[in-house]
């Protein structure tokens, strides 16, 4: 089959160096994958192409790319799955990290925030003789997360990152998840107050791309949300975002839906004032328009309510 | 055509408009709704972020409540329906998570067998309604109008648990609607990106310069209107684009239609009962590119 590869270029030794996007037809085989007609393409029709692989076997991670717009390791993707709907096939570098050359990236920031969350294991009392054991059990629920392979594919596809370079990101926050869980760490109350800081798990947006993209199934952002959970539940000082969560179970709990309005006073408290007064523009326009949400005692409970209060009960009594 | 109808927190709160709407749509395309009065807030990912058990509790309880009047259950919010199908998807896939929930559920005389389906409201026009009756029921096609589809995160990923591989065509539901109602789609690349709302209340200078990127880019793109089938990303975009363009420095100006309320254009009704004088992005320049009065 003949398939246009659009690739997006970039030669930072060319006289005015700047992207450029260049179409190259080539003849393909229906078990092809990206990564092998980006090779033939350098092959035999541009040597000057340029990208980085080691394995051709989802591996070693280091062939982290956007295709079609999404974040993904070229060696596992089909060309016939990705021209589905077209005879055409989009190929750009990754996103949130510099350019070197065409599909080549910078991953200078992406270890510097891994090393930042200090990926090793940090045990604590008398050392032990042989090695720190762990029963499997206790091991297992780590699995996913430790098939980690750094691709990088979580923080090209970030959109907290996209707007915020100071956020540690998914891969460096599903990696410091490894060893806050890990039964034989001592210092997860230590790493979770280092991760509370802004720029930690608590500015992540739930947007789920991080699952979405990732070719080993390591759901960053679901490790993310457990890090928050721990967070909460070891007494880390409460942050907007911690108190959100809370506030908003509590709402729940009392009202069955959400109090907008009280969410939003209780989340802010007396500390943040400011925050809370940044929204009056939007409330008194909401007001203009007959659209601002009942509140307090005026927002009513839903029918029903006590049996959804003692379904929270339950949940809190049941380990 | 009878569901079991999910209204979730936001259009019963911040975005009123958006009930309004639907409420004027749904009788002329066949579609009958009972309203879920005792059904709580899916958690909206927030409370998950506390105890994900509890959130998959209170879906089940919503699931088994529909699922004994024998119905699926219609969502109008991408954030309900993405942390419904995932708590679903969680429940059917996994037989002893299921029978603990289920433990729990007992006690009030409930049991979720893992037989609701979950649907949002523009699935159920594309796999219910119909492409033919959508296409009929069309009273003041969208000719001319230039529209850019937003998604919402929830409606999009994580893919699996949305059923993309049982149904591909959701992946683009909204482009398919926005086109049968004569609108030109205009394509860009933030149309299934994150709007910025659950960063609001914890940084909200990362959580407007995504309302602006994306108003912005939507318009460089030359759209005349962005479509959203989600109520939180709504509250952002339109309750929150002013002050996004102030943050950035720059006019932004993009009215944001509720799916409903573009949809209930197209068939003809008239602006305000579908609620767009609520709007907090005027949706005049829209109304007059359509010469409705």
């Amino acid at each position: 089959m003949v398939t246009t590869f659009r690739i997006r270029r970039f030669d930072p030794e060319s006289a005015a160096p700047a992207p450029y996007v260049q179409e190259y037809v080539i003849d393909t085989e229906p078990s092809d994958t990206i990564l092998d007609g980006l090779i033939k393409i350098r092959e035999t029709v541009d040597e000057s192409l340029t990208l980085r692989c080691s394995c051709r076997g989802a591996i070693c991670g280091s062939c982290g790319m956007r295709i079609n717009g999404h974040a993904a390791l070229s060696c596992k993707t089909k060309i016939a799955a990705s021209t589905a709907s077209s005879t055409t096939v989009r190929v750009e570098p990754m996103n949130n990290m510099p350019v070197i050359k065409d599909l080549v990236t910078d991953m200078t920031g992406f270890w510097e925030k891994v090393r930042q969350v200090q990926p090793w294991l940090q045990p604590t009392g008398v050392e032990p003789e042989g090695e720190y054991l762990a029963s499997p059990e206790s091991m297992s629920h780590l699995t996913g997360v430790m098939g980690c392979i750094m691709c990088g594919a979580c923080v090209s596809d970030c959109a907290a990152l996209e707007v915020d370079s100071r956020f540690v990101g998914p891969a460096a926050l599903a990696k410091a998840y490894r060893f806050v869980a890990d039964p034989r760490d001592g210092a997860s109350a230590s790493r979770l107050l280092a991760l509370n800081e802004p720029g930690g798990m608590w500015d992540c947006t739930r947007c789920m791309e991080c699952i979405e993209v990732c070719p080993k199934g390591v759901g960053a952002m679901d490790r993310i949300m457990t890090l928050r959970a721990n967070g909460i539940d070891q007494g880390v000082p409460s942050t907007c975002g911690s108190r959100h969560a809370e506030v908003f179970a509590d709402l729940i709990e009392q009202k069955g839906r959400l109090d907008e309005p009280m969410l939003a006073v209780r989340t802010f408290g007396l500390g943040h004032v400011g925050g809370l007064l940044s929204f009056l523009p939007m409330t008194l326009r909401a007001l203009v328009r007959r659209k601002l949400p009942k509140a307090g005692p005026f927002h009513r409970p839903i029918p029903g309510i006590a049996r959804i209060r003692r379904l929270f009960q339950r949940s809190k009594e049941t380990p | 055509m009878t569901y079991a109808f999910f209204p979730g927190c936001v259009s019963k709160g911040g975005c009123p408009e958006l009930y309004q709407s639907v409420r004027q749509v749904y009788p002329p395309l066949g579609i009958d709704l009972e309203e879920m009065t005792t059904a709580a807030c899916t958690g909206a990912g927030v409370l998950q972020e506390k105890d994900l058990r509890l959130g998959d509790l209170l879906n089940a309880h919503t699931l088994a409540l529909a699922e004994r009047q024998g119905l699926p259950i219609m969502t109008i919010c991408s954030t309900c329906q993405g942390v419904m199908s995932q708590a679903n998807h969680r429940l059917k896939t996994n037989p002893d998570y299921l029978a603990e929930i289920n433990r729990a559920l007992g006690e009030e005389g409930l049991t979720y067998h893992g037989t609701t389906t979950v649907k949002h409201f523009v699935w159920i026009l594309l796999e219910d309604v119909g492409e033919e009756t959508i296409r009929q029921s069309v009273k003041r096609p969208l000719t001319g109008l230039r529209a850019a589809p937003f998604y919402g995160c929830y409606l999009q990923r994580p893919s699996e648990a949305l059923g993309f591989d049982e149904q591909p065509s959701r992946a683009e539901s909204l482009e398919t609607v926005m086109t049968l109602l004569g609108a030109e789609v205009v394509d860009f690349p933030g149309k299934s990106r994150c709007c910025g709302f659950p960063l609001l209340t914890i940084n909200k200078s990362n959580s407007m310069q995504m309302v602006a990127n994306h108003t912005t880019d939507a318009k460089a793109h030359g759209a005349d209107v962005m479509v959203t089938p989600c109520p939180l990303c709504h509250l952002n975009l339109d309750g929150l684009q002013s002050t996004a363009a102030g943050q950035t420095n720059r006019a932004i100006d993009l009215p944001i239609f509720h799916l409903p309320q573009f949809l209930g254009l197209a068939m003809g009704m008239e602006p305000k009962a579908l609620g767009l004088d609520r709007n907090l992005v005027s949706t005049g320049a829209v109304l007059q590119k359509l010469n409705v009065a």
